[in-house]
């Protein structure tokens, strides 16, 4: 199998071309049968070490990534630094040294500021993988997304993207708007103005646009994704309450009605039930939430197979 | 003591010289300006200026001298020393120290200091406020019996109208200029770069124009109904120029300076996260930088200034939105004002010295400096306008070591730098 990923980190979509996603879409489709065997293990990165470095909590993706290790028999090590720690005195870049002074080949980064794996990248001879950083990029995601999107409606190019909710504060947002548009299809935004400024279509050449209203984002789409709204941004107040939002900007079931018929709707969780999505929304048969967080291992899986350079999968292995 | 230096091109733009011209030094104060064809006198030290530009002291309205409270980050005496190696004879600290410089103990306290160091003039900044907190007038007046030149709340910006109105008409009747780092901060609280394009590329909280053009503004009306002299700090964006240059055509007490990363860099600096980059005002866009050197060109920008912000290498080894802002300065700044504005076209040498002594002087009232006209201190800047040179961070003076241009190669560099008559740096061979 020829590596079609030639860099050595991951650090968002943004700076990949449309093959590099491709490849790395193509790879997690031969890793997709392991996880259905009944021995969920291959021994592609057999002696690699990898470090699920997280300064900021996750469950979901943290686990995520483990399992991806491990189904891959890598040794995975989980470190949670609350940011409190560091401000006991390490720096980051202390912290950083000293992680890769034990040599491990990939380390697997979260934190809540923005750059973070650009800044461990530069320091580092661990591969880096970026498991969403600040409000710039969460590539994982949108490599699941697109996992599940090309499930469901077999291509990527050609369809009409609708994104939903705080798009101004969403890595998910960010790093799905540059893998989709970079792949062809349209993207539009909606929310309130206030989380969905209008000179976000500036973020890519073309295929973005900002909707004037969620009905407009909606209409006539093949995707609906939902970002999370995080009610802990809501002291600074960007818009009036909760559930104002639900009735003005969440997806209903009547919202929902604008999209095409087939359109699937997605959420990266967790979701916060009545407010973003309705929960006869999220329950339905469009809802492919749970495939989303099955693909998510499969593409970190690939992710993490490329970052170490492991040897090809061999089906009698 | 006497000494001659000889063999120099003069630009003296206070004194409208641009000439070969010998000066005559006596006692820390020029005495005269002789021929080259004279002979010259006896008994007296000579500086051969070999044929380089000999330019009043360059006066730095704005630098951080972190001294009294950080001097992990910087001290008065490695200040002084970063100072005279990029050619500036004078440099007016912020009252951003620890304690804040709000009272004349401290104005005091960072003279005596400067003076135990020997090299350049240090000419305080005194607060606005008490602890800069906005609230209650600071001893302005004795601040400046002390010695301090102005007043300013530089990073704590007075945030209301009606306590900056008041400080003006306060100022204005001690005669001191009222500097005002512009930013609104309920524009801007939580922004770690220029709000724009790059800042929704990079995911990073932006700091719009807005918020410096709004207070900018403000601070211009109220300079007009005072009467007071606002200096604005650091010009970064389009409508702060333009702001300025109304103002100064209806005759408003209004003066500017810029400091030289915005004019060389954008926030496009911004994209590999770096927190050698990360300042405020933060760089700004294309379009914003070539308003500012716009501004340059046609003087509404009356000075250069660094706003030399010395941070611990770890204080910056942080994650982009937790490090301070600021980066250092004295020793880069007239090798990219020489690169960008000279090398370029904007303005000539003539106009640079202007931007950086004899204007810098008469902002800030500096009697007998920004000119080296006879009776003048003798605080002279001699500049080989050819020298090519690299920047390496490692050789800088300054304590602290945050600076982008770490690598960047110019032509123009200040090769010796003179305070009262004294020869205080004088560039090796590099």
């Amino acid at each position: 199998m020829e590596k079609p990923f030639h860099r050595r980190d991951l650090l968002g979509i943004k700076d990949l071309s449309a093959e590099e996603v491709l490849g790395i879409l193509d790879t997690a489709e031969s890793f997709r049968e392991i996880s259905s065997r009944e021995i969920k293990k291959v021994p592609a990165l057999r002696g690699k070490t990898i470090i699920n470095l997280f300064f900021e909590a996750s469950t979901r993706t943290r686990t995520s990534f483990e399992l991806a290790a491990k189904r891959l028999s890598a040794d995975a090590v989980n470190i949670s630094v609350s940011t409190s720690s560091v401000a006991k005195g390490e720096t980051l870049i202390d912290t950083a040294l000293t992680l890769d002074a034990m040599q491990p080949d990939c380390i697997v980064v979260r934190h809540s500021s923005a750059g973070v794996p650009h800044q461990l990248a530069r320091i580092s001879k661990a591969a880096i993988v970026n498991a969403g950083d600040g409000t710039n990029e969460h590539p994982t995601q949108a490599l699941l997304d697109a996992m599940t999107i090309r499930e469901h409606k077999q291509r990527i190019a050609g369809l009409k993207v609708a994104i939903l909710g705080d798009i101004l504060h969403s890595r998910v947002a960010r790093s799905n708007i540059h893998l989709l548009t970079k792949l062809g299809a349209t993207v539009r935004v909606a929310g309130p103005r206030t989380l969905v400024p209008e000179d976000f279509e500036s973020l890519v050449e073309e295929g973005l646009a900002v909707a004037q209203s969620v009905e407009e984002a909606i209409e006539g789409t093949d995707v609906v994704m939902i970002l999370r709204i995080q009610k802990e941004r809501q002291d600074s107040a960007f818009f009036p309450t909760l559930s104002e939002y639900a009735v003005h900007y969440g997806l209903t079931s009547e919202r929902l009605a604008l999209a095409k018929e087939d359109a699937i709707v997605l959420h990266p969780g967790p979701m916060n039930r009545g407010i973003e999505i309705a929960s006869e929304v999220a329950d339905s048969a469009r809802s492919q939430i749970l495939d989303q967080v099955k693909y998510g291992v499969t593409v970190r899986m690939a992710v993490l197979y490329l970052a170490t350079g492991g040897r090809p999968v061999r089906d009698e292995e | 003591m006497r000494l001659l230096i000889k063999n120099g091109h003069l630009i003296d733009p206070a004194a409208n010289e641009n000439t070969g011209m010998n000066v005559l030094i006596e006692d820390g104060r020029v005495s005269a300006w002789m021929k080259q064809s004279e002979p010259d006198p006896e008994d007296i030290e000579i500086f051969d200026a070999g044929g380089n530009l000999v330019a009043p002291g360059f006066i730095d309205l704005h630098v951080h001298l972190r001294e009294p409270g950080q001097e992990h980050k910087e001290t008065i005496a490695t200040g002084c020393a970063a100072a005279v190696a990029g050619g500036w004879t004078s440099i007016c600290p912020m009252p951003n120290t620890n304690p804040i410089n709000d009272n004349a103990a401290i104005t005091r306290y960072m003279i005596e200091q400067a003076e135990h160091a020997g090299l350049a003039n240090v000419f305080p900044i005194g607060a606005i406020t008490k602890s800069s907190d906005g609230i209650e007038l600071a001893e302005m007046a004795e601040m400046k019996s002390a010695g301090a030149v102005a007043v300013s709340d530089d990073g704590r910006p007075v945030p209301t109208a009606g306590m900056m109105r008041r400080a003006m008409q306060y100022a204005r009747d001690h005669s001191l200029p009222v500097i005002d780092h512009c930013e609104d901060k309920s524009l801007s609280s939580g922004g770690v770069m220029h709000e724009g394009k790059v800042s929704l590329l990079l995911g990073l909280k932006g700091m719009p124009a807005l918020a410096e053009e709004i207070d900018a503004v403000r601070d211009i009306l109220l300079a007009r109904e005072t009467g007071a002299h606002i200096h604005i700090a650091h010009v970064s964006t389009a409508g702060a120029v333009e702001a300025v240059r109304r103002a100064k055509a209806e005759g408003v007490r209004v003066t500017c300076e810029v400091t030289p990363h915005h004019f060389t860099l954008t926030d496009r600096a911004v994209e590999g996260y770096d927190t050698n980059t990360k300042m405020a005002p933060p760089l700004r866009s294309k379009e914003h930088l070539e308003a500012v050197i716009e501004g340059i060109r046609d003087g509404t920008i009356d000075a250069i200034a660094t706003d030399h912000a010395p941070h611990h290498a770890d204080e910056k080894a942080l994650e982009f939105d937790r490090a301070p802002f600021g980066i250092i300065g004295l020793e880069t700044a007239v090798g990219l004002a020489f690169n960008e504005l000279v090398e370029k076209g904007v303005i000539g040498l003539e106009q640079l010295v202007r931007l950086c002594s004899a204007n810098p002087a008469k902002i800030f009232g500096l009697e007998g400096r920004g000119t080296l006209a006879p009776g003048a201190h003798a605080d002279v800047t001699i500049i080989d306008p050819d020298l090519e040179w690299t920047y390496d961070v490692r050789t800088t003076r300054s304590k602290s070591r945050n600076t982008p241009y770490h690598g960047w190669t110019f032509r123009g560099a200040a090769v010796a730098t003179f305070v009262g008559g004294r020869q205080v740096y004088e560039r090796n061979g590099e």
